[in-house]
């Protein structure tokens, strides 16, 4: 890290404070939902599909019945109302009843008296499956079928879950004009979160009617609600508690059905419940990253600058919805909050194949889009002769400006960050210097802090936090929010501590309970600090009012005065200062002093605040995807060398800036970017989801390679505070944006170091040798794929763009929030 | 001490087994792991699972000092050794230098790995006292994380080798000389 924030004003925010689970993780002493031990526990076990496609015949339990030691069975017909996260894609049940879509679809659930006779019980379960034809991929999956053997009975034809086509503007006139147009196809690979922690779940249902489910989930409430449907049971006796989560990425986002399972099986044994997913059983749980075919048809100016933009993407989306509808729209709502393109065309198309479903992975639809599009304009720079890092901020957009597709682009760094990656990195020199083997490449990108819309429709808090302050002048924030590593359980404390004048330390958090924490929608679209982060100075501003007012009384202070501002009184560091023109006067107050005063005068200290996002969606369907309250903005410079007798690519190293708004945290800050770029490092050289005939090639964390200490390089980032308006001190997002600009940038290095361009995801020694050969007999120098299906896209829904140089009045005036 | 199921064979064995400085005498099934025995049998959750096939470290225990994976160890074999776990290294409430710097700098986020990579990183601390950043990624080569990218975890580790370095006499003719870091802070062990 650099960058240092300091002299801010703020006395906690601002600071690299230890995490505030720092030491209990540390000590071992932070217990994960599978390490949860009640008494009488029985041990559940999901009997999985072995087939890709097929209907179900008959399942016969009786011999795993027979076994000692089994307490309950359960199948589909004792769980038959569907789910699904999606309120348009509700097309799950926790253990299928009549058809399965997948290898590992689950059917039967055990609960036994060890995880041993459970698992003995399900390989007892004799299940006669008849066969449907199956697609596996994309183009199977687009290719026409019988209607009794589509895998789902919904959705637009065949195995066509969504089909999506927008315009806005005038594209005709757009290529029109164009004096260039680039055309090209691009493919990124299928992936899994591979989270260190496997999904687990402990339910407990008792006598009175009740049940408590502890997950490692990152949506709590959507899983309280799914519950409730699927159990058929008042949403009040149920409780969720969402246990430290051992990594999430986006994995763990779903309702699952080994959840729905161990609460059955609590119910129909009266006795706790636990089933932990073996690191095989996730990889088929998964709801991991797409598999996306992409075309880009892009019209341009001599200085590049951009006239049209038609984009298509064909999604991969396996087995089941989950969150796929969003994913598609994704992967085509953020191409116009980066660069000025007046006219835009997307068409996206998703396909149920027989695969585990995909769903959210990091950066969620837009990691896909982005590898294409920087690629893309890597291309275009050459062609025009134009210095790819100076090209990408002549046609950045702008801050305070619409997008064609209505999306609200706030406070925008983008520009600073390519400035600070380019410079660090000397760039502009080492692209046109560097010897044959060796190269620079730079990618940039952009991700939301926090989805503008909820999962489902409602007009109610995304987010709120609960505050209670003990006569010993300690503070209680509550939130449904779930810490999964990113360090929101710190954002909390510290936020609360800012605003109250307290340490980090002073602050006590209970979270992730629907039981006894007000609502928070969950640990995705990186929405948790601004969000969160919101309602938490709402409610701490709250009480600081009536602490103040009691402090004002005791140190009789002039009532006027403070309301003039001539006077005031500041809270930092467990004090109440005094303060005349900005200079202490000489009286304070502890904070837990004046907190019995406060108490007295007002009664009991709680107070709750929350947050909302503005309406942001634009006038057409689909616009509820894409729009946040603050986009963060990412550039990345990485170098690599390339051995051109093996294939092999190895970075060595990278230089990242992004635009957080501003580092509540920042060591937690570069925590979350050095993890973006290595998980992005992952899918570019060796993360692959490879399927023969359904099965997974490699459901193993030794055959599914990941980045070891070893081959991660050094990481050199840049922290660009542009102080969002509307965010908590002016945070944006950190956890998935600095993921986005990394893919395209190695692609762009290795064309510069070896003149080939790898326009598939992963890039694998053998795709560059491939390419290498073709470039030495003057073939096009390129991996990738050769085109997209030739599909017949729906009547397009077109929508006059919003021109970006108009940003409505009302949100330039958005006061910063900066309490103090 | 044989337990025999029902047709005979022998399902679960005595064992003493030493954990920690202290020792349990058990009688466990005779083919549940280490880990298992650790967590299930002796309330040891402080050691995670990733994968229960050798494959991601996150199971690392000591075995006489040796980083070893406890989910592919059978605890018969291990009578006569010492087992140390996460647990271990607080001492009278005191947290280990290292779980210090790990807390201070980033380097547990989600945490789940944190035990077995704060094992590894004490056996090699107690073998080489001032690692270089290369000895480091080494050693802990085997042990995954899929939050931090590595990074913080290899300045925690450095940062705890030094002020652990700091803390202690230092015998004048071992050859160590204890450096401020160079470029990126790493902290080398100087050439004899």
């Amino acid at each position: 890290m650099t960058d240092r924030a300091s002299g801010n004003g703020y006395s906690v925010i601002g600071r690299s404070l230890p995490k505030v689970d720092g030491l209990r993780k540390a000590t071992g002493r932070t217990v994960y939902a599978d390490d949860l031990d009640l008494p009488r526990m029985l041990y559940g076990k999901l009997l999985g599909s072995r087939r890709p496609h097929a209907r179900i015949v008959s399942i016969d339990v009786s011999r795993a019945e027979a076994l000692r030691g089994v307490k309950a069975i359960i199948t589909g017909k004792d769980l038959p109302v569907k789910y699904g996260i999606l309120p348009v894609s509700e097309d799950e049940y926790p253990l299928e009843i009549d058809r399965v879509r997948f290898v590992g679809d689950p059917i039967v659930a055990v609960a036994a008296v060890d995880e041993m006779t459970a698992e003995e019980a399900v390989r007892l379960i004799d299940v006669e499956y008849e066969d449907l034809p199956t697609a596996f991929d994309i183009e199977e999956g687009l290719a026409p079928i019988d209607e009794a053997d589509r895998i789902h009975d919904y959705g637009a034809h065949g195995n066509v879950h969504k089909e999506v086509h927008l315009e806005f503007g005038d594209l005709d006139a757009g290529f029109e004009a164009a004096t260039h147009v680039f055309e090209n196809t691009y493919f990124y690979s299928g992936n899994n979160h591979l989270a260190m922690e496997q999904h687990a779940a402990v339910a407990d249902y008792g006598a009175d009617g009740k049940l408590t489910l502890w997950s490692s989930t990152q949506t709590p409430h959507y899983v309280h609600k799914a519950l409730a449907k699927v159990l058929e049971m008042p949403a009040g006796r149920i409780r969720v508690i969402a246990t430290p989560v051992g990594g999430g990425f986006g994995g763990k986002s779903d309702p699952f059905p080994h959840e729905f399972c161990a609460a059955k099986l609590s119910m129909a044994t009266g006795r706790p419940v636990k089933i932990t997913l073996t690191r095989e059983e996730v990889f088929y749980a998964h709801r991991g990253r797409h598999p996306v075919l992409m075309q880009v048809k892009l019209g341009v100016m001599d200085d590049g600058s951009i006239t049209a933009l038609d984009f298509q993407s064909f999604i991969d989306g396996g087995g089941y919805g989950s969150y796929g509808v969003a994913s598609t729209y994704y992967t085509g709502a953020l191409q116009t909050v980066t660069y000025k393109i007046p006219a835009y065309r997307f068409r996206g198309v998703r396909v149920f194949t027989n695969k585990p479903p995909c769903g959210p992975k990091r950066g969620h639809g837009t990691p896909q889009p982005r590898y294409a599009l920087e690629i893309h304009l890597d291309r275009v720079a050459e062609a025009l002769g134009l210095d790819p890092a100076a090209y990408r901020k002549s046609i950045c957009v702008d801050e305070y400006t619409m997008t064609a597709n209505h999306m609200r682009v706030t406070s925008c760094g983008l520009r600073e960050c390519i400035d600070r990656v380019v410079e660090a990195s000397d760039f502009a020199v080492l692209r046109d210097t560097l010897p044959e083997g060796q190269g620079i490449g730079i990618g940039i990108g952009s991700y939301l802090s926090g989805a503008g819309l909820p999962i489902y429709w409602n007009k109610m808090p995304h987010t709120s936090v609960d505050l209670k302050v003990d006569r010993g002048g300690g503070v209680t924030a509550k939130c449904m929010q779930i810490d999964i590593g990113q360090g929101s359980d710190s954002v909390l404390a510290m936020t609360v501590a800012e605003v109250l004048g307290i340490e980090q330390d002073d602050v006590k958090l209970i979270c992730a309970d629907t039981d006894t924490t007000p609502i928070d929608l969950g640990a995705y679209s990186s929405r948790v600090t601004f969000m969160m982060g919101n309602a938490a100075i709402q409610a701490a501003e709250k009480i600081r009012e009536k602490i103040l007012a009691a402090a004002a009384e005791k140190l009789e202070i002039d009532g006027e005065a403070l309301a003039a501002g001539t006077e005031r009184l500041r809270a930092a560091h467990g004090h109440i200062v005094h303060e005349i023109d900005g200079i202490p006067s000489g009286k304070s107050i502890a904070f837990r002093d004046a907190v019995p005063l406060a108490e007295a005068k007002f009664g009991q200290l709680s107070s709750t605040g929350s947050y909302t996002p503005q309406k942001l969606a634009g006038p057409y369907k689909g616009s509820g995807v894409g729009p946040t309250p603050a986009y963060s903005y990412s550039a990345a410079v990485v170098r690599v060398d390339v051995d051109t007798e093996t294939g092999i690519v190895t970075p060595e190293k990278v230089w990242i800036g992004h635009d957080i708004g501003r580092a509540i945290n920042p060591t937690l800050v570069r925590g979350q970017i050095d993890g973006s770029v290595y998980m992005a490092l992952g899918e570019i050289f060796m993360e692959e989801q490879v399927f023969r005939k359904g099965l997974h090639q490699f459901p193993s964390m030794l055959d599914y390679k990941s980045l070891t200490f070893l081959e991660m390089p050094p990481v050199e980032s840049f922290l660009v505070e542009t102080e969002d308006a509307e965010g908590p001190f002016g945070a944006k997002e950190v956890g998935q944006g600095p993921l986005l600009p990394m893919p395209p940038a190695v692609a762009n290095a290795i064309y510069n170091a070896v003149g080939v361009r790898i326009d598939e995801l992963p890039i694998t020694p053998e795709k560059v040798m491939a390419a290498l050969d073709r470039k030495a007999k003057g073939e096009s120098p390129r991996f990738g794929p050769d085109g997209v299906p030739d599909y017949e896209w729906p009547q397009p829904i077109k929508v006059d763009p919003v021109w970006y140089d108009q940003p409505p009045e009302e949100w330039v005036e958005t006061k910063r929030r900066k309490p103090c | 001490m044989n337990i025999s199921a029902d047709n005979g064979s022998t399902i679960a064995e005595r064992l003493r087994l030493r954990v920690n400085d202290e020792r349990h005498d058990l009688v466990v099934a005779l083919n549940k792991t280490l880990l298992e025995v650790l967590r299930e049998d002796l309330g040891l959750t402080g050691t995670k699972h990733g994968c229960e096939l050798g494959e991601c470290g996150t199971c690392t225990v000591l075995i006489d000092g040796e980083p070893m994976l406890s989910c592919l160890l059978l605890p018969i074999e291990l009578q006569d050794c010492e087992i140390e776990t996460v647990e271990s290294l607080a001492q009278g409430g005191h947290p280990h230098e290292l779980q210090i710097a790990f807390a201070e700098f980033g380097a547990s986020q989600c945490g789940y790995c944190t035990p077995g990579m704060m094992m590894s990183a004490k056996a090699l601390l107690d073998e080489i006292p001032r690692p270089s950043r290369d000895q480091i990624k080494k050693h802990l080569a085997g042990n995954l994380c899929r939050c931090t990218g590595y990074l913080q975890i290899l300045e925690a580790i450095e940062i705890a080798a030094k002020r652990r370095d700091a803390a202690r006499p230092m015998p004048l003719d071992d050859g160590l000389e204890g450096s401020d870091g160079g470029e990126d802070g790493v902290v080398e062990v100087a050439a004899e």
